[in-house]
C-alpha cells in the first residue's frame, strides 16, 4: 500500500516537472523591454524603476521592501506576544526555542564582546540581526510592486538598496558613538570617531554582499534556460546563507566596536624617571 | 546634488526611521517578553537550585551530627564495653577466688570427713576383727566344751541305760 502510494506521488511529481519543462521550452519568449547590461544597472542604481510611496515621493524598490518586511516583522512579534508568549512554559515548545535562541544568542553576543555595557546594543543587535536576516529572505518572496513608469517589479532585499545599507552602516554607527559617549564621555567619541572608516565599511560590505546575490539572481532569471533548477542552489547560496551571515556579520563587528568604545579606560600607573646613569647601569 | 550610486539622503534618513522604529517595537514586542521570560525561568531554577543547595547542606549538616551523634555513641559503647569488661573481668576474679576458697573449704572438709571416716572405719573394722578374733576364740573354746558336754551327756544317757 505504502509503495503504491509513493509510486503514484513520483508518477504526478514527474508528469508535473515535465508538464513545466515542455511549458517553458513551448512558451513564446516574454516581452524583454530592457538588455542585460539594463537590467543589472538598474538592480544596482535602482535609476528607472521608481515606486511612488502613498504618491508623496518616488522611492527606490529597495525602501518599500523595508517597510514591508518591517510591517511582516511587527505582524508576526505581535501575534507571537498575543498569542504564543503567554502559554510559554518552563519545557519549551519548539516556536518557544526559537525565540528564546534568537534572544539568548544576541544576548551572550552582547554580555560577551560588551561586558562593560550590555544596556541598549543587545537590543539593537537582536533588532539589526532579525532585520538582515528578514529582510533578506524576502526577496525569495518575489513580491510583486508596479513602477511609476508601469512596469511590474519584484521587491528585492531592502539592503541590495545602497540607501538601506548606507542606513543599516550609519546606523550602527550612531550607536557604537552613542555607547561611547554615555560610557566614556569625549574619550569615547573620540574612540569612535577613530574608526571613521567603520560606517562605510559596514554599509559597503552588506550592499555588496547582497547585491551579488540579486545580480546574480537577475542573471539567472534574465536568461530561459539557466531559469530551472539552478534558482535553487542560488537561492539558497545568495539568499538563505546570506541572510545568515550577513547578520551574523554586523551584530559581531556592532557588538566588538560597541565594547572597544565603552571600555572603562584605565590608568597606567607612571612610571618613576630615572636618571641617565641609572638607565645606563640597567643596561 | 546628484549623489553617485543614486545615494539619496531623504531615502537613507526614511531607512533609518524604518529601522528605529522597528528595533523599538520589537524589543517591546519580542525582546522584552521573551528575555522576561528567560530571566523569570532562570530565577525559578535558581531558586530551585537554591533550595536544593540548601536542603542538601542541611542533609549535609544533619548527616554530620547524625555521624557526630554516632561516633559519640560509638566512643560511649567503647566506654561502657571497657567498663563491663573490665567489671566481668572483677567479678570473674572474684567469684574465682571465691570458687577457689570455697573449693579448699571443701577439699579441707572433705580431707576431714575422709579422716574421720577412715578413723572410724578403721576402728570399726579394729572392732569387727577383735570381734571375729573373740568370736573365733569363743567358736574354739565353746566347740571343745560342747564337744566334752555332748560326750558327757552321751556317757549320762549310755549310764542310764544300763542300770
Amino acid at each position: 500500500m505504502e509503495k503504491r502510494r509513493r509510486v503514484i506521488s513520483l508518477i504526478v511529481f514527474g508528469t508535473v516537472i515535465l508538464g513545466l519543462i515542455v511549458g517553458i521550452c513551448l512558451a513564446p519568449p516574454g516581452d524583454q523591454s530592457e538588455s542585460i547590461q539594463e537590467v543589472m544597472q538598474d538592480a544596482v542604481l535602482h535609476e528607472s524603476a521608481k515606486i511612488s510611496l502613498f504618491g508623496l515621493l518616488d522611492v527606490n524598490p529597495g525602501l518599500i521592501a523595508a517597510y514591508c518586511v518591517t510591517a511582516l516583522l511587527l505582524v508576526l512579534a505581535l501575534l507571537i506576544r498575543i498569542f504564543a508568549i503567554p502559554r510559554f512554559t518552563l519545557i519549551p515548545g519548539k516556536l518557544q526555542i526559537l525565540l528564546e535562541t534568537a534572544v539568548g544568542y544576541f544576548d551572550g553576543l552582547a554580555q560577551q564582546n560588551t561586558p562593560h555595557s550590555v544596556g541598549f546594543v543587545n537590543v539593537y543587535l537582536f533588532g539589526a540581526g532579525v532585520y538582515i536576516f528578514a529582510s533578506t529572505l524576502f526577496e525569495l518572496l518575489g513580491v510583486q510592486a508596479v513602477t511609476t513608469a508601469g512596469h511590474p517589479v519584484s521587491l528585492p532585499a531592502p539592503l541590495s538598496d545602497i540607501n538601506g545599507a548606507i542606513a543599516m552602516g550609519v546606523t550602527s554607527y550612531l550607536v557604537i558613538l552613542g555607547g561611547g559617549l554615555v560610557k566614556n564621555k569625549v574619550r569615547g567619541v573620540a574612540n569612535t570617531l577613530k574608526e571613521f572608516s567603520l560606517p562605510i565599511s559596514m554599509s559597503f560590505r552588506l550592499f555588496g554582499a547582497l547585491l551579488s546575490g540579486a545580480l546574480v539572481t537577475e542573471l539567472v532569471y534574465y536568461y530561459t534556460a539557466t531559469s530551472v533548477v539552478i534558482p535553487v542552489i542560488v537561492a539558497v547560496m545568495f539568499t538563505a546563507l546570506h541572510a545568515l551571515i550577513q547578520a551574523y556579520v554586523l551584530t559581531m563587528l556592532v557588538s566588538v566596536f560597541y565594547g572597544e568604545v565603552t571600555e572603562p579606560h584605565v590608568k597606567k600607573p607612571k612610571q618613576p624617571k630615572q636618571s641617565g646613569r641609572k638607565r645606563r647601569a640597567k643596561a | 546634488m546628484n549623489m553617485p550610486l543614486n545615494i539619496d539622503w531623504q531615502q537613507i534618513l526614511l531607512h533609518m526611521l524604518n529601522l528605529a522604529l522597528l528595533i523599538a517595537i520589537l524589543y517591546f514586542l519580542l525582546y522584552k517578553p521573551v528575555k522576561a521570560f528567560m530571566e523569570k525561568r532562570q530565577a525559578t531554577y535558581r531558586a530551585a537550585d537554591d533550595r536544593a543547595a540548601q536542603v542538601q547542606a542541611e542533609a549535609e549538616q544533619r548527616k554530620a551530627e547524625y555521624e557526630a551523634r554516632l561516633a559519640a555513641a560509638q566512643e560511649e559503647i567503647r566506654a561502657q564495653k571497657t567498663a563491663a569488661e573490665q567489671e566481668t573481668a572483677a567479678e570473674a576474679e572474684q567469684r574465682l577466688a571465691k570458687a577457689a576458697a570455697e573449693a579448699e573449704g571443701l577439699v579441707t572438709r572433705a580431707r576431714v570427713q575422709a579422716q574421720q571416716e577412715y578413723d572410724s572405719m578403721i576402728g570399726k573394722a579394729n572392732e569387727e576383727i577383735a570381734g571375729m578374733v573373740a568370736d573365733a576364740a569363743d567358736r574354739l573354746i565353746f566347740a571343745d566344751a560342747s564337744q566334752a558336754y555332748e560326750s558327757f551327756l552321751g556317757e549320762v544317757e549310755s549310764g542310764g541305760k544300763d542300770e
